[in-house]
């Protein structure tokens, strides 16, 4: 009885002391913090993605606080909504911005770019590319090793086992840019993300001379400027053989998907050609392209 | 018998060609001559597209304090000056040369007398080599004349001829040997004269007797030339491990080797600096071996710089059916290659065919940290470590463990028997960590 | 023509497998195992038999349903995790306590951390060592060596690490050293045997699968610091003292095989000796002034935890480190 009571007394000494240092050490120590910090990263959606150009969402939090206007900030993957709730707790105004999307642009799938030769060594694009041109062709086209699915923090690129190339869930990806970062080749781009995800782009980089692009690849773009001459809104442009979309330019006409000789130009996320829809913004005579599932 | 101290490793050694005489190597129809066949910038080209060219005839002109003259490997014509798709598969810039007859200029003396005067002095003797495009054909291919003017504060002590030849097929240097022993000798003579040593000591792994032998009877007519014979290991023929295995001293991390007093040169590019000197004779050949277990008729080429590496297949009794990879240079450092109409070029010392059974590499497995990649490590790196933290991105842990001191002799891949791809990943985190420390640099000097 | 394979250098490999370390290993734990046959009988087969046999199906169990990832029991560790586990243990014990302490190594000391080249612990000692305090009665009762067939033998002595912890002067003294060269001594089935396992030793360092730095280092200093703390009873006492400490219990089986754990070592020469030295002085320490006989177990378990530091502080001499000139 004497041991267990003596036993009691002792721990509970033990632990009043333990707690006084504790509280005299962080009393001595304490850091003085904005609570808005918290309260602002607390919104974000806490994957340290680093799209927003900060060393992560405490970091953006930060800044977020010391800023003066909102202006130029923003959490690509939160988007306007998390933007907006931020500029209510910093009492600021919040600054609309388009969201934006990961778009990969190669299309050098196992069918339209046969594959010359077998790649053993690390699976890692980067080293790869530092290696040789890759396991087709083409020099400028997705490697496969998916560098890109390793860096993204939110789960939003996967390869297709299929095509070997990587593919974007527009629903899951906030536009942060890792993936554009990680690869090699420059091949994924931050672009512009329109009405439920629709997009045309140039799902090529290949810069040789249009027949050898050709011969690498079925969809290569050859520089022809077929589209550029069709584009009512200069948003294409054509340099080094290859012809390039702005999209924030670009009104989704789609009028280049159809002229382009090689297929090079994607149109994503359109509805099928059957159905018409009210909203579409393009004008009805323009028939839609058969890839623009693809 | 004399080795360098930290790692290394064993390789079998498949000198299938060794003993082999050297063989000329036909013409090629259409010569191929890359712009960058050397560290440094590429060189700056001189010619113009329907030129007429002869055997000799400056092409490009080096670029650079670090670059080297490019002459015509053939005479003809010409053709284009566009881009060519080389080994790695990348598009660089070449001179198109459609081949007419052999004819050579003037100035170079092609008779095999040997010529052992040398009259000039150090200068004029750089000068001639930088003039003449010479560059270490070892493999490395920085140009010599560089390597002979080394900054003021260091003084070269002795010469050391790299004759090691530890990758595993490789005999062209060896077949050199055999056959130009004595221009071989005159080379490296006036290589001592323009670095100014008395003392030059050419190091040789005992798998080459008749080598070793050779060259001792020989040096007995030459003052300050000294044989080394070395035990064989893996690899030996690395610039910093060399200097060990023979001076025993050992290049400080990031320092020149010549900050150890010895500058080293490959042995055919002492023939080569001979052919330059004494014959007025540009780079415009070299000896190739063209070696594989199932090639029919592999041998060692006297072959023309940008000839194509079909032709030499061919000339070696072409490309067999079950072949699986295509190395340029040897197994253990050497470039596998997708593309068999690519240009060699000046360091292309070889060209390995390995059957599909050798060809693949083993499914990876995971590290069990054996420690065998430490052991083997000829730097005294920790390799199993490097490429973790590499893949993980970690490159500050990797600087920290002097990941920059790697010399991609690929020891670490080679002896571990998880086949995980060590060397992938290091060389790849070196690329980063070096570039790190450049933007550092760049940005401290600000 | 098959498409050329286009990989980074080297291109050639030394052909070494994780497979082949593994059952190098193995091979070299034959002499001991031929040995504890001689001894131990039908008990040692059946306690080796079942410890491999539960480790491997474990192993691909776990592997296969709950890490959902390809078997990997063809690499011979699991089996190499088996052996070592049954070599630790009395060759009358229950077998089912052997495929508990199977179940602990491969689960708990292995899988646990992600399986092979994960795991902190070396799994075969982590199943004895759990064992030894779940079933102190039985990890400790040893039977008489005989080379009985049936190897039942039931009666039991004490062992002498027991007469070298409580004995005196006169005991150790009488202890036939010949005989725990040869085998002849009571103990866990695989260790008893000094010779058997110097020779799987040798075997191992002609095949270049260990080095010497683990081994050396631990038997060095075990003979060394039991032969100082015991000169006081004189200078002929100390020697036979070290020596009965060397070949004792443990210690071989533990220094060649366990200690050597490629996973659980350090991976610098430095670190090995240090690594080494520790393990021969912890071992000591607890053998001698310790609640438990034997302390080689321990002393390894807690070496292998101390390792990451190890590596982390003990770094391989770089080339260019010592500059020479001259």
């Amino acid at each position: 009885m004497n041991i267990i009571t003596l036993s009691i007394i002792t721990l509970a000494v033990i632990g009043a002391i333990a707690a006084l240092i504790l509280y005299a050490i962080a009393q001595r120590f304490k850091v003085e913090e904005d609570p808005r910090i918290d309260q602002v990263e607390s919104l974000l959606p806490g994957a340290n993605c680093g799209g927003c150009g900060k060393a992560g969402c405490r970091n953006f939090a930060e800044s977020c606080i010391k800023a003066t206007s909102l202006e130029g900030m923003l959490c690509p993957v939160g988007g306007n909504a998390v933007m907006k709730q931020i500029a209510g707790i910093l009492g600021m105004e919040a600054v609309e911005a388009a969201p934006r999307v990961a778009v990969v642009r190669c299309n050098g799938s196992c069918d339209n770019r046969p594959r010359t030769n077998i790649y053993e060594g690390a699976s890692s694009c980067a080293i790869a590319h530092t290696l040789y041109a890759g396991n087709t062709g083409c020099a400028y086209g997705c490697l496969g090793c998916g560098d890109c699915v390793s860096v993204c923090s939110l789960g939003a690129i996967t390869i297709d086992p299929k095509t070997q190339l990587p593919v974007v869930d527009i629903d899951k990806c906030g536009g942060c840019g890792a993936c554009a970062r990680a690869c090699p080749r420059n091949i994924i781009e931050v672009r512009k993300k329109g009405v439920k995800g629709r997009g045309v782009y140039v799902a090529c980089m290949n810069k040789e001379k249009g027949g050898v692009a050709r011969k690498a690849c079925n969809t290569a773009c050859i520089g022809c400027s077929k589209c550029a001459k069709e584009c009512s809104f200069d948003a294409i442009t054509i340099s080094n053989n290859l012809s390039y979309i702005d999209s924030d330019k670009c009104k989704m006409c789609r009028k280049c998907v159809d002229v382009c000789p090689t297929g090079a130009i994607l149109a994503v996320n359109f509805p099928p050609k059957k159905v018409t829809t009210p909203a579409a913004t393009e004008p009805a005579t323009t028939p839609t392209p058969e890839e623009s599932n693809k | 018998m004399k080795t360098f101290k930290i790692g290394g490793v064993h390789p079998h050694e498949n000198k299938l060609t060794a003993g082999y005489h050297i063989t000329t190597a036909p013409l090629p129809q259409q010569a191929i001559i890359l712009l960058s066949q050397h560290i440094g910038a590429p060189a700056q080209c001189v010619v113009e597209k329907g030129a007429h060219v002869k055997v000799g005839t400056l092409l490009a002109q080096a670029n650079g304090f670090v670059s080297a003259n490019i002459h015509s490997p053939v005479s003809g014509v010409v053709s284009k000056i566009d881009s060519v798709v080389d080994g790695s598969g990348y598009a660089k810039p070449a001179i198109y040369i459609n081949v007419e007859g052999d004819e050579w200029e003037d100035s170079i003396d092609r008779s095999n007398t040997l010529v052992k005067e040398c009259n000039l002095d150090a200068k004029a003797i750089i000068d001639k080599i930088a003039q003449m495009g010479i560059v270490g054909i070892g493999g490395a291919t920085f140009p010599t004349q560089v390597k002979l003017m080394p900054p003021p504060n260091m003084k070269p002590e002795v010469l050391i001829i790299n004759a090691v030849e530890c990758e595993p097929y490789l005999t062209n240097d060896h077949a050199l040997m055999l056959e130009k022993a004595d221009e071989i000798m005159v080379g490296v003579e006036i290589l001592m004269k323009a670095i100014h040593v008395t003392k030059a000591y050419i190091g040789i792994e005992i798998n080459k007797p008749d080598a070793i032998d050779l060259l001792k009877e020989k040096s007995l007519e030459h003052q300050g030339i000294e044989i080394v014979p070395l035990q064989c290991k893996y690899p030996q023929g690395g610039e910093k491990q060399l200097i060990d295995a023979i001076i025993n001293r050992q290049v400080a991390s990031g320092a020149l080797p010549v900050s150890t007093g010895a500058v080293v040169q490959n042995v055919a590019t002492a023939y080569a600096v001979y052919e330059a000197v004494q014959k007025n004779k540009p780079l415009i050949e070299r000896v190739v071996t063209v070696t594989g277990k199932s090639l029919q008729n592999p041998g060692n080429f006297l072959s023309r710089i940008g000839a194509s590496l079909s032709l030499l297949i061919e000339a070696a009794g072409g490309l067999p059916e079950d072949t699986g990879k295509i190395v340029l240079g040897g197994p253990m450092m050497g470039r596998a290659t997708a593309n068999i109409e690519a240009p060699t070029g000046k360091g292309t010392s070889g060209i390995l065919i390995l059957t599909d059974d050798e060809a693949h590499r083993p499914d990876a497995s995971p590290c069990i940290r054996c420690a065998k990649c430490v052991a083997a490590c000829p730097m005294g790196l920790e390799p199993y470590l490097l490429s973790k933290v590499v893949a993980m991105g970690n490159y500050d842990v990797a600087e920290s463990h002097h990941i920059y001191d790697c010399i991609e002799c690929g020891c670490c891949s080679f002896s571990c028997p998880a086949n995980r791809p060590l060397l992938d990943y290091i060389r790849h985190g070196k690329g980063k960590v070096m570039a790190i420390m450049r933007a550092r640099n760049a940005n401290d000097k600000k | 023509m098959n498409k050329l394979v286009v990989s980074p250098s080297p291109h050639v490999h030394s052909g070494l497998s994780t497979a082949q370390c593994m059952y190098g290993v193995l091979i070299a734990l034959i002499p001991a195992f031929i040995v504890s046959l001689y001894f131990f009988g039908l008990g040692a087969l059946l306690v080796t038999a079942t410890s491999v046999l539960s480790c491997v199906i474990f192993e691909y169990l776990i592997q296969k349903y709950l890490l959902k990832g390809q078997p990997t029991i063809a690499n011979g560790s699991a089996i190499l995790t088996g052996v070592l586990l049954a070599f630790n243990l009395p060759s009358n014990l229950p077998l089912w306590i052997v495929v508990i302490g199977a179940l602990f190594a491969i689960g708990i000391g292995k899988m646990a951390f992600g399986g092979l080249g994960s795991n902190i612990f070396n799994p075969a000692l982590a199943g004895r060592i759990f064992l030894l305090i779940s079933f102190p009665q039985q990890m400790t009762t040893w039977p008489r060596p005989s080379n009985l067939p049936m190897g039942l033998d039931a009666e039991t002595g004490a062992t002498t690490l027991n007469v070298l912890k409580y004995g005196n002067v006169e005991d150790i003294i009488s202890i036939d050293v010949m005989e725990m060269l040869v085998g002849n001594a009571g103990g866990s089935f695989g260790e008893v045997s000094a010779i058997a396992l110097l020779i799987g030793f040798a075997y191992m360092l002609w095949r270049r699968i260990i080095t010497w730095h683990i081994p050396v280092s631990i038997i060095a200093t075990v003979f060394l610091f039991s032969f100082f703390i015991s000169i006081e009873k004189g200078l002929e006492f100390a020697l036979i003292f070290a020596e009965l400490q060397v070949f004792s219990g443990g210690l071989l089986l533990g220094a060649i095989f366990m200690a050597t754990d490629y996973v659980t070592s350090p991976t610098t020469r430095g670190g090995m000796l240090l690594y080494g030295v520790m393990i021969g002085i912890i071992t000591i320490v607890i053998r001698l002034w310790g609640a438990y006989p034997e302390g080689m177990s321990f002393a390894i378990f807690i070496m292998n935890g101390v390792t990451p530091l190890i590596n982390n502080y003990m770094k391989p001499k770089r080339f260019g480190e010592v500059v020479k000139h001259g």
